[in-house]
């Protein structure tokens, strides 16, 4: 297949950036997209230029580092997957693909279509913990769970922390990844000690930090790439409402 | 001499007695300690977050932009513990001999032990951090199998397991981040290992973004980076993973242990095109309900739900009844390897195997199957297009755990002194073969139980040592040498990338130093290898600058490690004129075509010490000594 990229280039932080085009010849609708972007690279280096800077680690979807800005939405047109899930049999030949970073003022550009997530880390450090030193933990069956809530907190808790929902609100709001933590750790018997400091905590450093507010477009959960649902915003709104009010 | 410095006494009570009579470090004196930590995995952060909490200042540095992304999160079946919630005969005893036995008689039996011992409070630490393991019906946990054993011990959250675990140990770190006891460093590359006078004291790194070569000092260093099966180009492991910080701890005086002990998984997702990049796997977990076969016909092309029962050959089930489709890995892997050869492999390549749940969802339904394996289903049809439900998945083996690493002693210390080495960065506990399940508690025993106990010995000496100081001359020297590296990487400016180097290796690696070896193909990937290296010291192109953000600086960086780290594997794999877990040397097989291991020669560990760039590695050898368990040979059949 023949493809035209667009693709975000930024030298660094203060660069203003630009959208550069290359035409892709030979591109195999058996490649993932980020091989298709290896591809390019290989290209480009061969040619002399400079090769596009992306983010990738498992590539297999866990690791929360490839997120990209596809066609004007995070991850591309196929739902429920991470970038580096996404395969180029999705395109069609001649096709032109822009190729973005996730955009938020709480995740500053670093070089081309690298952004700089560290904000994310910073609220878990507000609270997304449950205070347990090593050792002090008793033993694992003393407390039986639900299986149910075992089962919620685990859907809640399989976040990637790709942050493809702050890109896909219009907010840049970071309310699905916090409440994803926060309803996790409120559901377990373990973590309810602290779901009040937790989630008032959580909520002041998301603020802090620049994320926007939550206007309930729902945009994040059609976007997760792990199906996070909304059911945990409407859970972390309650836990909150108990913590300011009770 | 290597020393293990095993305590003395009957298995069961060496650690007791360890920490019983091990030195301390008080309150007020951890407070003047520093601690490098390399790598916040399962195993690192949760050394990192144990040792801050006990007072220590600990500073972490990673490659990836936060440490949650550490590759432990994408491991997926479970881990394992000797609860014995089944009542199924389980004991810490059981798990030692399985471990002993899994890794073929060429593990430490005293470190095993101790990982069996604690492998109750890893569980117990986990679930109270807010791990969701899996529950019964009844609120209380739930277990699984995994391959080479009978019981049930395995603890589960769904095929995510090492993804609840790792961020279990990552918000851990946090918290302690936060507390202001541990400062994260991301996006730094560790380039070298600063030792002065015999001592680990700090390192090189380079920061990812600036391209800035910093120096770090500390009282002890702990290496826990992680595996290096990378070494292969396609594997299961996350791309940038690496053997250059062990590389640089090799090259500095830490000795390296049976390099060649490399996993190679039996299920993962077949190669399906020359881009590919990374392999993924399918849990083990997934031959508990799957059944592992090939057709009786060489060259049938049928769809596989159109093969009759008779004509489908379930080869485990046939050639280890005992223990079918729950083999170890080693031994699946061969086997698949076997039937592929033979012709008998399926889809496009004939490099591949069916594992087949319909006899499964037939006897259980298809809930009970999506509850155990849903999203292991979900990943393998977005990656194949294909639906396991209805069609067998295609399964082959891919380069995926390194059970040899740098070699440590009882205290996890290696040949350095204060340098340690924890999880999969480190050689001790897994021998030929590792068992499922059995990293992750590796890691996270390591990590919370072990190495804040065992480094408390070694830093009571050490108070009185004031702050490292980065102005020594070692640090300008070691600085010096790692931005001479890669100007000169930088400057060669030739015709190939840095990729295709890595391909070609990791081709010779699987073609002769993979699941199979013999002396003239080992002879023959040493002599490639070599000329592969020159070849890219003379033609690699490396594009960019050094003080800027260079994806191709930091793969050419690590290419040129992998290619001394090949080497050495190789040097290993051909010393051992023997076949045991992972290492099959076609010289030494039964007739049945089994491993023939050789006790009377190789019951050690060969850890190997660095003599310099142009000189051969010397050969040192812990012997092994098994008191406590019957060396059998190991069957499954
Ligand atoms: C797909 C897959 C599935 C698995 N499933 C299971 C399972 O079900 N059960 C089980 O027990 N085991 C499983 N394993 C094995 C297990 O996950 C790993 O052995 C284990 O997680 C390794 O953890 P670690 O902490 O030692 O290293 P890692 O988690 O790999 O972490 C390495 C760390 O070192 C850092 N690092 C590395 N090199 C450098 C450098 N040069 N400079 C700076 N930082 C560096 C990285 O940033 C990272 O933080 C699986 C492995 C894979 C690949
Ligand atoms: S909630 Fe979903 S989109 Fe947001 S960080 Fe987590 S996995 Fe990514
Ligand atoms: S590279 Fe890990 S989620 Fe895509």
């Amino acid at each position: 297949m023949k493809i035209t990229l667009d693709i975000w280039r930024q030298k660094s932080p203060n660069d203003k950036g630009k959208f550069v085009r290359y035409e892709l010849d030979g591109v195999s609708k058996e490649m993932t997209f980020l091989e298709m972007l290896d591809y390019l690279n290989d290209k480009l280096i061969k040619a002399g230029d400079e090769p596009v800077a992306f983010d990738s680690d498992c590539r297999e979807g866990i690791c929360g580092t490839c997120g990209l800005f596809i066609n004007g939405r995070p991850n591309g047109p196929v739902k429920g997957i991470t970038t580096c899930q996404l395969n180029m049999s999705v395109f069609k030949d001649g096709d032109t693909i822009t190729v973005e970073p996730f955009r938020a003022k709480a995740f500053p550009v670093i070089k081309d279509l690298i952004v700089d997530r560290s904000s994310f880390d910073k609220l878990i450090q507000s609270g997304g913990f449950i205070s347990v030193n090593t050792g002090a933990a008793p033993e694992a069956n003393s407390i039986p769970i639900k299986k149910e809530i075992a089962e919620r907190a685990f859907d809640a808790g399989i976040c990637i922390g790709c942050g493809s929902c702050v890109a896909a609100c219009k907010n840049a709001s970071a309310m699905l990844f916090v409440s994803a933590k926060i309803s996790q750790l409120a559901l377990l018997p373990q973590g309810q000690t602290e779901a009040k400091e937790r989630v008032r905590t959580m909520i002041r450093e998301m603020d802090r930090l620049g994320f926007g507010n939550c206007t309930n477009t729902g945009a994040c959960e059609a976007e997760c790439p792990k199906e996070i649902s909304l059911w945990n915003i409407a859970k972390m709104n309650r836990e909150y409402y108990k913590a300011t009010l009770g | 001499m290597l020393n293990s410095k095993i305590p003395d006494g009957p298995l069961a009570e060496k650690w007791t007695r360890y920490k019983a009579t091990c030195k301390l470090v008080s309150p007020a004196n951890k407070k003047k300690l520093d601690i490098i930590v390399v790598g916040a995995g399962a195993a690192g952060a949760a050394a990192a977050a144990s040792m801050a909490e006990l007072g220590y200042n600990v500073k972490v540095f990673v490659y990836q932009d936060s440490s949650r992304r550490a590759h432990s999160i994408a491991s997926q079946g479970g881990i394992n513990a000797t609860k014995n919630y089944k009542n199924d005969g389980d004991s810490d005893y059981r798990l030692f001999y399985d471990m002993i036995k899994g890794g073929d008689f060429r593990a430490r039996e005293a470190n095993v032990y101790r990982l069996a011992e604690i492998s109750n409070n890893v569980i117990d630490q986990f679930v109270a951090q807010g791990v969701p393991f899996a529950r019964e019906y009844s609120g209380y946990l739930a277990n699984r199998s995994f391959g080479g054993v009978q019981v049930s011990r395995t603890f589960y959250a769904q095929g995510q397991t090492g993804q609840q675990c790792t961020l279990a140990a990552y918000q851990a770190l946090m918290r302690q981040i936060k507390a202001g006891k541990a400062e994260m460093y991301s996006r730094r590359f560790v380039m070298d290992l600063i030792v002065i006078d015999g001592k680990a004291r700090g390192i090189i790194t380079r920061n990812l973004v600036t391209g800035e070569i910093e120096r770090h000092g500390a009282h002890a260093v702990v290496f826990a980076t992680g595996g290096f099966g990378t070494v292969y180009y396609l594997s299961t492991l996350a791309i940038n993973s690496n053997g250059s910080a062990a590389m640089a701890a090799y090259r500095k005086g830490a000795f390296m242990a049976n390099p060649s002990m490399a996993q190679i998984h039996p299920t993962s997702i077949p190669v399906l095109n020359d881009y590919q990049a990374k392999l993924t796997l399918m849990s083990e977990s997934l031959r508990n309900d799957g059944r592992v076969w090939v057709p009786k016909n060489k060259g049938d092309k049928r769809n596989p739900n159109d093969i009759p029962e008779e004509e489908r050959d379930y080869y485990l089930e046939r050639r280890y009844p005992a223990f079918g489709n729950l083999v170890p890995r080693d031994v699946a892997s061969r086997a698949a390897k076997e039937r592929c050869d033979a012709g008998y492999g399926v889809g496009s390549t004939g490099l591949s195997v069916y594992l087949d749940f319909r006899d499964a969802i037939k006897a259980q339904g298809k809930q009970a199957i999506a509850d155990k394996y849903g999203n292991l289903f979900d990943l393998y049809t977005k990656i194949t297009g294909m639906d396991p439900y209805t069609e067998p998945m295609r399964i082959y083996p891919a380069s995926h755990y390194t059970m040899g690493g740098l070699w440590v002693d009882y205290n996890l210390m290696t040949t350095i002194q204060g340098l340690y080495a924890i999880g999969e960065a480190n050689f001790s506990d897994h021998g030929a073969n590792r068992l499922g399940a059995s990293s992750l508690l590796q890691c996270a025993g390591d990590g919370y139980f072990i190495l804040p106990v065992t480094i408390g010995d070694y830093l009571s000496e050490e108070i009185k040592t004031p702050k490292i100081s980065v102005d020594d001359p070692a640090f300008d020297k070691a600085e010096k040498e790692a931005a001479d590296k890669l100007k000169k990487l930088l400057s060669i400016n030739g015709t190939q990338t840095v990729t295709s180097f890595h391909k070609r290796l990791g081709h010779i690696m699987w073609q002769y130093s993979g699941m199979v070896r013999n002396e003239e193909g080992l002879n023959k990937a040493l002599k490639e290898v070599n000329e592969l290296r020159e070849e890219f010291w003379k033609d690699v192109k490396v594009p960019g600058k050094i003080d800027e953000f260079n994806h191709e600086l930091e793969k050419a960086f690590r290419v040129a490690d992998f290619f001394d780290l090949a080497e050495l594997i190789i040097t290993d794999a051909l010393h051992r004129k023997e076949s045991c877990g992972a290492h099959f040397r076609e010289e030494y097989q039964t007739e049945e075509g089994e491993p023939l291991r050789n006790d009377e020669e190789y019951m050690y560990v060969a850890a190997w010490e660095y003599t310099g760039e142009k000189s051969a590695p010397k050969l040192h050898k812990e012997p092994l000594t098994f008191e406590n368990v019957k060396v059998t040979k190991r069957s499954y059949k």
